[in-house]
């Protein structure tokens, strides 16, 4: 049972990871615009988003 | 627009931090990534242009300059116009007002509790399994409850913002919204679950907290993005007919200025085509006006210097110079303005349906919660087993379902009315739709297309008159260029505004107009009229009408057999409006009302006890849509009516409005199912709470389940699209 210790703290962590990946792409306003992003990706001239 | 191209911009530049210039456009018309380039592209071109993005979802082109002096707008929309889209220009301040934070904040909430939701019950899953007697002993579930209290309590905390504030607020107005039951609930579960633990008991409900707010926060959700699109979407119809006015210095200089920041005593120019910005007098010029909108008269009034003109009016032809009168807001639409702010109060009045469930719900669950904790300790259970009891009641009857059930049906409602160009501007107004027993329509620009077709005239000569039509904007000559079809236009062809046309036809001199101005006039006539001769022929009259929408009968008999009353207001004289009224068929109808008079009638009505529909399109409608229990304009309507309005009709399609009646009353009866559902779901599952047969595992199930079954019902209207319920 002592794996436990190790497994809830890795399955905590990507939790964590994962919100706070979330929390990144909220901040950096990438749901502003999901239609221009779907397009800019066919532009060759982009190469950032948001 | 034809006032874009000239004057001085420089009001539109908005300052960024770093000192810069922004500028901020609407582009209509962008759909894909070879336009979002072209037009891009072509900006960046422009000179004193840094940077330009386009946001292609709201439309919305922002444009950087590091210099502001070389910001200039005008080659902007230069620019775009060249790529082949329509451009608007933002005020700046408004512009920069739109940023949504409390959608940003919902959806961190969302994104908190669904974190919390999945790893708490990645602890709480073993523990159910114990519940079914596979092997967990009582150390190994306590330690499982921390580990869920770990992730939950601080997710829960943070989930519950949005409610707890809401339910705040309302508990300081002294009423109980729904939010005042789930605040409580979460909090009291997580008291109860930290006690249990604490007592290394079994029944700890920290996944069952956050789960619900999970779900909560999503029907939160999707009421606020119900509500951003609606008010983006009218938004962006306002933006169109910016309220801008052409201002002249002393120099004859013009300078494009938003229409809020006119004083009196400045002189304004105004263009054919272009809307009188505030109450003026007019210094110079003469033109036709066309009042329509204003004040409900289909025949459009010439004026010239020493004339009062009213603020809304439409320039046909022929440029004028204004002295202003007053400043935007004291002008015409004052007055009007004060019975639409004393009508939007009325209208806040209105309990919306979660609310009056919730008036019911609230005190039934609570007294429930204390009778069991009251019962069970009278009947022998410890204060603690009582206290359980109570706290399960809270959770099991948790107003999940009550809480989805009216968003789930109104987002769904909402979207399938915005596939037919009906832009709802909020839930409640589908709520107060449904409930509507009487209709009251405006004639002019509702049940007429409210402009002129031509009725009489003679066919022979018509190309021939219309050649000459071609060269005026005045809704005559354009109605009856429009009979004709496409063609060549007269050679030579000046337009004297307020008389008519001059031209060449077959080298013949030719005048179309007044009858004053071609030399006619032995008809009396009462309706609109062109004139026309050609040489030394006798004069001719064509004769207009405002037609009637092809499918405004069709509409008044959907209303009427759908129940409701039918009545006409209108601001027209008696002839149009009785003529009208007997070709939609409808039997009652009053004219040249003055809009005191329409919010005066429509009060009448609210006093009888009806619960009035006001479809209005003209700033004369204004008071009395804002005063009606529900209302709807079309999208051609004026500025004001738009905001008055409930919903926005854009296909200019007057089915529109019994299609959006029969949806509201399908949603209606959807989110009362929703309702009965609940009510339902609670009687089973409060008794078995307070009988202490609920464990933390069914409680998930239920809640969860219930949520499922009001979120599948509310679906139920899209899948039946648009029929009858």
């Amino acid at each position: 049972m002592t794996i436990i210790l190790v497994l809830i703290p890795i399955a905590l962590a990507m939790g964590l990871i994962g919100l706070i990946a979330f929390w990144w792409t909220l901040r950096s306003g990438q749901y502003e615009d999901p239609a221009g992003d779907a397009a800019r990706i066919l532009m060759d001239d982009d190469d950032r988003p948001g | 627009m034809n006032t874009l191209a000239a004057g001085d911009l420089s009001a539109f530049v908005g300052d960024t931090p770093d000192g810069g210039g922004r500028i901020e456009l609407l582009v209509r018309g962008a759909r894909c990534a070879g336009c979002l380039g072209k037009i891009e592209r072509g900006v960046k071109a422009v000179a004193g242009v840094d940077e330009a993005r386009l946001n292609l979802t709201t439309g919305k082109l922002t444009v950087q300059c590091a210099d502001r002096r070389r910001a200039d707008p005008a080659r902007v929309i230069a620019a775009v116009q060249a790529a082949g889209y329509a451009a608007v220009l933002f005020d700046p301040k408004a512009a920069l007002a739109q940023s949504d934070r409390e959608g940003r904040e919902l959806i961190m909430a969302l994104g908190v509790a669904g974190f919390g939701a999945a790893n708490a019950m990645m602890f709480t899953v073993p523990v159910w399994a114990g519940l079914f007697g596979q092997e967990l002993g009582p150390g190994a579930r306590t330690l499982m409850y921390w580990l869920s209290a770990l992730v939950a309590t601080p997710c829960a905390l943070y989930a519950a913002q949005p409610f707890f504030r809401s339910a705040w607020a309302s508990v300081r107005r002294g009423r109980a919204n729904m939010d005042v039951p789930i605040s409580i609930g979460v909090l009291l579960t997580l008291a109860v679950s930290f006690s249990e633990t604490l007592q290394h008991g079994p029944h700890a409900y920290f996944d069952a907290a956050v789960t619900l707010l999970f779900l909560l926060l999503i029907g939160r959700y999707l009421d606020h993005r119900l509500r951003l699109k609606a008010q983006g979407a009218a938004r962006d119809l306002l933006t169109i007919q910016a309220p801008v006015a052409l201002r002249l210095d002393d120099h004859g200089g013009e300078h494009l200025t938003p229409a809020a920041q006119i004083v009196p005593g400045d002189r304004l120019a105004v263009m054919a085509g272009d809307r009188i910005p505030v109450d003026a007098v007019v210094l110079d010029g003469r033109c036709d006006l066309d009042n329509a909108l204003i004040s409900g008269e289909s025949a459009s009034v010439s004026v010239g210097p020493g004339d009062k003109v009213h603020a809304g009016a439409l320039s046909l032809n022929g440029r004028l110079v204004l002295r202003a009168l007053a400043r935007s807001e004291d002008s015409t639409v004052a007055a009007i303005a004060r019975l639409m702010e004393i009508g939007a109060q009325s209208r806040s009045a209105y309990v919306r349906l979660a609310d009056k469930a919730a008036a019911v719900y609230v005190p039934v669950v609570h007294t429930l919660a204390l009778a069991a904790f009251a019962g069970g300790w009278a009947l022998g259970l410890s204060p603690r087993e009582a206290l359980l009891r109570a706290a399960a009641v809270l959770i099991v009857t948790c107003p999940c379902a009550l809480g989805l059930a009216v968003p789930a049906v109104q987002i769904t409602a909402s979207g399938l009315l915005f596939r037919k160009g009906v832009l709802v501007k909020s839930g409640a107004a589908l709520e107060r739709l449904a409930e509507i027993d009487h209709v009251v329509l405006d004639k002019t620009g509702v049940i007429t297309e409210g402009r002129p077709r031509l009725t009489g005239g003679h066919d022979d000569l018509l190309p021939l008159a219309a050649a000459l039509a071609r060269a005026s904007n005045h809704p005559l000559a354009r109605a009856l260029a429009e009979a004709a079809g496409p063609g060549p236009t007269a050679a030579e062809a000046i337009e004297t505004p307020g008389m008519g046309v001059e031209g060449l036809i077959d080298g013949q001199p030719s005048r179309i107009g007044r009858a004053a101005f071609v030399g006619g006039g032995a008809v009396p006539g009462d309706g609109a009229e062109l004139w026309f001769v050609r040489g030394q022929a006798a004069p001719v009259r064509f004769t207009f009408a405002d037609a009637l929408r092809p499918e405004a009968a069709a509409v008044v008999r959907t209303f009427k057999a759908r129940g409701l009353g039918v009545e006409i207001l209108s601001g027209d004289v008696e002839a149009e409006t009785a003529r009208a009224a007997q070709a939609v068929g409808v039997e009652s109808w009053r004219f040249g009302l003055t809009p005191q008079d329409k919010a005066a009638a429509v009060d009448a009505l609210k006093a009888r006890g009806l619960k009035v529909l006001m479809i209005g399109d003209g700033l004369n409608d204004a008071a009395a849509l804002a005063k009606a229990h529900a209302s709807m304009a079309p999208g051609s309507a004026v500025e004001a009516s738009q905001n008055a309005a409930d919903l926005v009709f854009c296909t200019g399609d007057l089915a529109a409005a019994p299609q959006a009646f029969d949806l509201a009353r399908q949603a209606r009866s959807r989110a009362l199912e929703n309702f009965g559902f609940s009510a339902l779901y609670n009687l089973i599952a409060a008794p078995a709470a307070m009988f202490g047969l609920i464990n933390p595992f069914i409680a998930a199930i239920a809640m969860s389940g219930s949520s499922l079954v009001v979120m599948l019902n509310a679906l139920r209207l899209a899948w039946r699209g648009g029929t009858r319920p």
